[in-house]
């Protein structure tokens, strides 16, 4: 077998060996987690003889170990079992959040990946000079923000003010490609906002440290132009890195966005989880908590497997 | 008509004008106060318009909310049921019964046999017609202790139903004159066969009928072509956007995203008040926020140490400075003006840091800080209350030491558990309810512990009496047994505040609950 495929491999098989551990932890955590989750649900209006009848009913009294495996082996069936709150099933409503979530991070991605890397690109070209300073000083503190406040900003000014956007990002199946994405441009231009800095400097390090290399010279005795430079030979040998920042960077459009869905009231996964801790729906919570960390491994393998293809050594070992 | 006149008229139909307000000024320009008050009426209901798509966002859904009314907990869900719910009666802004799916209601003597007489001809949105068995399927339904229902301590009570023809009759353990208040609750939707079949699918003999349900997304309505009472459900169309971040429904209320938003933050209602299109409604309810004290458990066992915590809450200053002035303050006992048959002539506690010295020193209290449990989430403002208590107790010599609470876990780990913390009630239509289910000694939510048994003597001697001035005395003996020996610390009663666009038209306020008691978008209409 070609030693980069063998690579690429153990890889993946790490992750999943990874993720199995991370349902035990998982699975552990939610167990632990203080309160009762019969009370939870029924609130602070709950009669004692309602409270006793939903713990019956929700099996609580079976040991944890069984409980685990039953859940364990749903997963590996695609059932997700059924929410303990309001008796629907999970997989079904985790779909939709998820799509709504995937959906609302793949354009801020779109928008936010290549831009980050040209805004990069631009400020290792012009590097100290006024572009530079331009690019990292905006970036920097539109990250420098908490984004609860770059969204109340972008809503108070382009949403109340001057009316052109809905500050309500409501979406829902049936929807127009097109109102859809209406919809959903405010939550998009506060993420973008939110992860460009991070990509942009890691690119423009990447880049400036590749720069002083003696090959990046020689080209430039060719008689390159600096962008050119930049472009062809920099840029490929600065990959390894910039992808590693691109994917945590994606990892937290997916799983961390839950402030910028409350803001926009975005029906994505994060106020889904969020509702469900607060009312201890522990399949719930165990089932969104093992789809971010799969997420979160495969976007980290992915990587990996970026860097390692990108690296030429490893791709034609001697 | 002079030119006043008519701005006023047009401000009384904008509902910018209370009644109050509106013939007070009239009346000053030469208009008799009979007439003022025909005109308000007259403007107030103009002719409500019919159409259009009206649309709430408001605080208080989940996602993991559920159609099922018997499990109806918040805000939300709340207004949900009474969109697409009917109801076998409801209660008035001003506080009477209105007949809804009954059309008659009768009593006998003794308030222990009651007879609803069911309206011919209503409509649930399956086709099926609302019977009396459909009704006695639903109170069995949340009699039943497996179907969790909120209003299972309500329908307990019932110790024998039957149906004959469209004749519905309750037969009660002990009588209770406000049984049809009781039964106006938000979970005792009639629902076909009560619900048995399918508690979660939404069909109900309501206004409209449920077409979107995503809980803590949005719910969404279209009307119900066969309604029965036409004087309400204006719009073709209604929607229940879930809004709980309260900038983000301030926002979606500015930009006219939606027409009317719950949970307005009292800091923030003058500054909305001056927003285009926009105003802000307060509106004086049954809620309130407390201080609880276990009186079961040392030191609150002892009444001197109690009346000295009672007497070192500044209440003026929390209504000024918690509810921005949107509210009113409280007098340590749950009832307020806007119930049915209230004592005004009870004398209101005031602060008297002199007082409450006297009492903590005859409580021998052995001078170690009183700890007070907190979390913000026990009501909007509840820490910065807290610490308001600890300064004005100080000022009385009485140490009181805040421990802050997580939000998380403070309804089963702390409320009903901890002998002194913070907590709120939403109130209760009438005055019995309210008694019944947090202070008759064996309540279930008798979160003080408050065991008394001339209280007790009382609130079931008030319940079966039908002769309202002796029910009136005998509620203001029990308030002032609550005041006077209670573990309940009352501050401030809290309005709900409310903002409107001003295209809503037919806004009123009702005190039974926020947005008209659910019913705002089922009641107004849009310009």
């Amino acid at each position: 077998m070609h030693p980069v495929l063998t690579l690429v491999v153990q890889r993946i098989a790490l992750g999943l060996l990874l993720l199995l551990a991370v349902s035990a932890v998982i699975f552990l955590g939610v167990a632990a987690l203080p309160g009762d989750t019969a009370q939870a649900i029924l609130g602070q209006s709950a009669t004692p003889q309602a409270l006793a009848n939903l713990r019956t009913e929700m099996g609580l009294d079976q040991p944890a170990l069984t409980r685990y495996f039953n859940w364990l082996g749903g997963i590996l069936t695609g059932d997700l079992g059924t929410s303990l709150s309001n008796r629907t099933d999970i997989a079904a409503a985790i779909s939709q959040r998820l799509g709504n979530t995937l959906f609302l991070a793949g354009w801020a991605a779109v928008i936010s990946v290549p831009l980050a890397i040209l805004l990069g690109l631009l400020a290792a070209r012009y590097n100290g000079r006024w572009p530079d300073k331009l690019i990292s000083g905006a970036t920097l503190s539109t990250i420098s923000l908490p984004e609860f406040v770059v969204g109340y900003i972008v809503l108070y000014f382009l949403a109340v003010k001057w009316q052109l956007f809905p500050s309500v990002a409501m979406v829902f199946p049936g929807m127009g490609m097109m109102e859809r994405l209406n919809a959903v441009i405010l939550p998009v231009i506060v993420l973008v906002l939110v992860v460009l800095a991070h990509m942009m400097r890691m690119t423009r390090a990447a880049i400036l440290n590749v720069m002083q290399s003696a090959y990046i010279e020689t080209a430039e005795l060719k008689g390159l132009t600096p962008m050119r430079v930049i472009w062809r030979h920099a840029f490929p040998n600065a990959v390894a890195p910039v992808v590693n920042v691109v994917m945590l960077n994606l990892a937290y459009l997916v799983v961390g966005v839950v402030v910028v869905e409350v803001v926009f009231v975005y029906p994505g996964m994060g106020q889904y989880l969020v509702d469900h801790v607060a009312k201890r729906d522990l399949p719930v919570v165990q089932a969104v908590g093992l789809i971010f960390a799969a997420v979160y491994i495969g976007l980290n393998i992915m990587a990996d497997v970026i860097s390692i293809l990108a690296n030429p050594r490893l791709r034609h070992p001697k | 008509m002079t030119d006043p006149l008519d701005r006023m008229i047009a401000a009384a139909k904008a509902g910018r004008m209370s009644r109050r307000e509106f013939v007070g000024r009239t009346t000053a320009l030469g208009v008799s106060a009979g007439l003022a008050s025909a005109l308000f009426t007259k403007a107030a209901h103009a002719e409500p318009k019919k159409g259009g798509l009206i649309r709430m966002g408001m605080q208080g859904g989940e996602s993991t909310n559920s159609l099922d009314p018997a499990l109806a907990a918040s805000e939300v869900p709340f207004a949900v049921n009474y969109t697409w719910g009917e109801m076998l009666v409801d209660v008035s802004a001003g506080g009477e019964v209105v007949m809804r799916i009954a059309e008659e209601v009768s009593a006998n003597a003794d308030a222990t046999e009651w007879k609803f007489k069911i309206r011919q001809g209503v409509e649930f949105h399956n086709g099926k017609t609302v019977t009396a068995d459909d009704v006695i399927a639903t109170l069995r339904r949340h009699t039943d202790e497996k179907s969790q229902s909120g209003a299972l301590g309500i329908v307990q009570g019932i110790s024998e139903m039957s149906a004959e023809g469209d004749m519905v009759t309750l037969k009660l353990a002990s009588g209770n004159a406000d049984l049809p208040f009781l039964l106006a609750d938000y979970h005792l939707v009639i629902q076909p066969n009560g619900g048995f079949d399918n508690p979660t699918e939404g069909i109900g003999a309501g206004p409209y009928k449920v077409v979107v349900h995503e809980p803590g997304i949005r719910h969404g309505f279209e009307k119900h072509a066969n309604y029965f009472d036409d004087t309400i459900g204006h719009a073709d169309q209604t929607e229940i956007l879930v809004i709980n971040d309260g900038t983000a429904r301030t926002a979606a209320v500015q930009s006219g995203q939606v027409h009317m938003i719950n949970r307005v933050d009292p800091k923030i209602a003058e500054l909305l008040k001056r927003a285009p299109g926009v105003q802000v409604k307060a509106v004086p309810g049954r809620g309130h926020y407390v201080f609880i004290m276990h009186v079961d458990k040392a030191p609150f066992d002892n009444n001197d140490l109690r009346m000295a915590l009672k007497l070192a809450v500044n209440r003026q200053e929390m209504v000024d400075k918690i509810l921005g002035g949107l509210g009113s303050i409280g007098n340590d006992f749950p009832i307020n003006s806007a119930y049915p048959l209230f004592d005004d002539s009870i004398p209101q506690r005031e602060y008297d840091p002199a007082a409450a010295a006297d009492h903590y020193a005859k409580s021998g209290h052995d001078g170690s800080p009183i700890i007070l449990r907190v979390a913000q989430g026990a009501f909007p403002g509840a820490v910065e209350a807290a610490q308001l208590f600890q300064q004005s107790a100080a000022a009385a010599g009485i140490p009181l030491e805040i421990k802050r609470e997580p939000d998380d876990g403070y309804w089963s780990n702390v409320w009903n558990v901890e002998p002194f913390c913070a907590s709120y009630w939403g109130g209760r239509p009438v005055q019995d309810q309210m008694y019944a289910t947090a202070y008759l000694s064996t309540a279930d939510w008798n979160d003080t512990k408050f065991k008394n048994a001339r209280f007790d003597e009382l609130l079931l001697a008030a319940r079966a009496e039908l002769n309202s001035d002796t029910r009136k005395a005998t509620y203001s003996e029990m308030a002032k047994i609550v005041r006077d020996e209670g573990g309940l610390i009352l501050p401030m009663f809290n309005d709900f505040v409310e903002a409107v666009r001003d295209e809503v038209q037919g806004w009123e306020a009702d005190p039974n609950g926020e947005l008209m008691n659910g019913r705002a978008h089922v009641k107004c209409w849009l310009a």
